[in-house]
């Protein structure tokens, strides 16, 4: 995938430029010269979906003032948002690189179980045999990224093939770790994590909080961040300039499973049970959030605070219905009808702005 | 002589593509090297800046001889390349651009964890557009957002901010208007005054006549011509171009020129 979006790039970058048009020439013809950034920042997909998720929380407090705008609620959405968010951080990376990740939900799950049966095979209730259990599942998730881009970028298959493959065999091997059936035995000194809420919030927020946070910094900000989207951007590019293409590309597959690693330890401590069959959507809702946050399915452009934004969409749209007592099905119709018509207006400007 | 190649051979398979081709480059000038379609510019200059390897031949810089093993190499070495294609990120900024691959970090602490210096950078790539006369203003829109000919000037910016001898342009103006084509090679003039060599590849004799000091012609994978712009006539360059003329290389290989010229007769 990485390789066929940095040709589209490349492409676009040698395709004929408008040469004729007399303002050229003027130097400020390009419209976006003379507008101030905070303009550009407010006219940016992220501040556009920030406007969508403040009508949405604004219509369910009317529809619902007693039950929706609620603190304990607030920590439901929270929480509920948590565990996808932090693999929401580690495919925004992917996606802003020319990349594709479909597997989150599989290794999740399989970084789950390998942590549970861990941890049961060790026996014991207290934080020796949960920090194995740790290192297990973020190891398990971490592999299955190696694998993802040593595949992609060592033998050059497209990155949804690949991911499609890895979802199903992460899945299956979860279940032949497990027999088909879920893994109970979690610890109690994990479980007891689940309940403790420092600062009035669950851990689980706080360890999302602090991944999207040091994830959008080092996107925003370092020379690793820069040349993601350089990559994605045009690869071809990042690799006359100097750049480990190849190198860089694996480096984030193997971040985005550790993270959907760390995700599934998460799931573990919140349900206390390896939901072995409770993930298979979550790499579309991660993918369907990253996108609604404005990260550019064609790579090389996306913010993680997008990403927080699009995540909690879907998030707010889903707490929303349930409090209304509306069928959890419409929440499924709503979040693809938001996604679709979102890229739909986020390509409208891009052309507009291509056009100019 | 800042480059001199001598005896350049390729082929793409059985296809022979340079037949020993010679070349030279000073500093400070700006050395035109024109040909037909398919006569081997591009191969050539992708042998010169390291991106291609030749089957024979070889190469110096600064009279010392070299083996280019990669772009990277003759980046190292002070030679850049701006390609046909100008392979810039259309999603990036002109600065995020010109500093591709050479980001510069934070001093301290934050430099160490990889944090980008955008201030001076902006500020660099800033006063590199502005002594170089180009129209880029716009620091903050994406490269994909400016015309034609401002691309082409972040390109060559990028390329002159960090040739510390020899630019390769493959044909910058292609895809541009008249009146940014002048544009760009003012632009050309301006940084071989700056005392780097620059290599232009084009099709256009007028705007070689204009802007370079010496014309190369490449024909068939040979080396014809090598002439003073000034005094040239663009049917001169036409002629040695399509071989209707055969003028003689002003150069101190004029016998292994004859006997390629002879080999060439005798092949027809
Ligand atoms: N990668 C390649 N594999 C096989 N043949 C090639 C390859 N690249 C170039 N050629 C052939 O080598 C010859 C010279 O090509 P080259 O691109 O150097 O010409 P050029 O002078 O730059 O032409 P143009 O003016 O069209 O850019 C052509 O006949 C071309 O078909
Ligand atoms: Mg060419």
């Amino acid at each position: 995938m990485s390789a066929t979006t940095g040709g589209g790039a490349a492409a676009a970058g040698a395709a004929p430029p408008p040469a004729q048009t007399p303002r050229t020439g003027a130097g400020p013809g390009v419209p976006s010269s003379s507008r101030p950034a905070w303009r550009r920042a407010l006219s940016s997909s992220p501040a556009y979906m920030a406007v969508v998720l403040l009508v949405l929380v604004a219509l369910f407090s009317l529809l619902a003032p007693d039950t929706f705008p609620t603190a304990a609620n607030g920590r439901n959405v929270l929480t509920d948002v948590a565990v996808l968010l932090v693999m929401a951080v580690g495919t925004t990376y992917v996606l802003v690189a020319g990349g594709f990740d479909l597997s989150q939900g599989s290794v999740l799950v399989f970084a789950g179980v390998a942590a549970a049966k861990a941890m049961e095979a060790l026996g014991g209730q207290g934080a020796g045999t949960v920090l194995v259990g740790i290192a297990v599942g973020l190891l398990a998730g971490t592999a299955w990224g190696a694998v993802n881009g040593l595949v992609i970028t060592k033998l050059g298959v497209p990155a949804l093939i690949t991911t499609l493959g890895s979802t199903g065999a992460a899945l299956g091997a979860a279940q032949l770790l497990s027999n088909g059936t879920d893994v109970r035995t979690v610890p109690d000194a994990l479980i007891s994590v689940a309940v403790q809420r420092p600062l009035t919030l669950s851990w689980l927020v706080w360890v999302a909080a602090l991944v999207a946070l040091v994830g959008g910094l080092v996107l925003a900000t370092t020379r690793y961040g820069r040349h993601t989207q350089l990559i994605g951007s045009n690869a071809e590019s990042a690799r006359r300039a100097g750049i480990a293409v190849d190198r860089h590309t694996a480096s984030l597959y193997v971040l985005n499973g550790a993270l959907a690693g760390l995700a599934g330890l998460m799931s573990l401590t919140r349900f206390a049970t390896t939901t072995i069959s409770g993930h298979t959507t979550d790499g579309l809702q991660v993918i369907t959030g990253v996108v609604l946050g404005g990260t550019s399915l064609f790579g090389g452009a996306g913010t993680v605070i997008g990403t927080v934004i699009g995540m909690f969409i879907p998030g707010v749209l889903n707490n929303g219905f349930v409090v209304l007592n509306v069928q959890a099905f419409w929440q499924q119709v709503a979040v693809g009808v938001v996604l679709v018509v979102a890229v739909y207006v986020d390509q409208l400007k891009r052309r507009r702005r291509n056009a100019a | 002589m800042l480059l001199e190649a001598r005896g350049v051979h390729k082929a793409y398979g059985h296809v022979q593509v340079l037949h020993g081709v010679d070349f030279e480059a000073e500093a400070g000038k700006v050395t035109a090297l024109i040909g037909d379609n398919g006569a081997g510019k591009s191969t050539l200059v992708k042998i010169l800046s390291g991106a291609l390897a030749p089957d024979a031949g070889e190469l110096s810089l600064h009279d010392r001889r070299v083996r280019l093993t990669s772009p990277e190499h003759a980046r190292s070495l002070g030679v850049e390349t701006v390609y046909q294609d100008l392979a810039l990120a259309p999603e990036l900024g002109p600065a995020e651009n010109v500093f591709a691959g050479r980001e510069l970090l934070r001093p301290g602490l934050l430099g160490r964890l990889g944090v980008l210096d955008k201030k001076t950078m902006r500020a660099r790539a800033q006063e590199a557009f502005t002594s170089m006369g180009t129209d880029v203003k716009d620091l903050d829109a994406a490269v994909a957002a400016l015309s034609g000919g401002q691309r082409q000037s972040v390109a060559i910016c990028r390329a002159v901010m960090w040739a510390k001898d020899l630019v390769f342009l493959d044909e910058p103006t292609a895809a541009l208007g008249v009146r940014q084509t002048g544009k760009v090679l003012e632009l050309v003039r301006r940084v071989a005054d700056s005392g780097v060599g620059v290599v232009l590849i084009s099709h256009n004799m007028t705007e070689v006549l204009e802007v370079a000091d010496t014309v190369q012609v490449l024909r068939l994978g040979r080396r014809v011509a090598k002439l003073p712009a000034s005094g040239t006539t663009v049917a001169d360059l036409v002629g040695a171009m399509t071989g209707a003329l055969d003028t003689p290389v002003t150069d101190a290989r004029d016998d292994d020129r004859t006997d390629d010229r002879a080999d060439e007769r005798a092949a027809r």
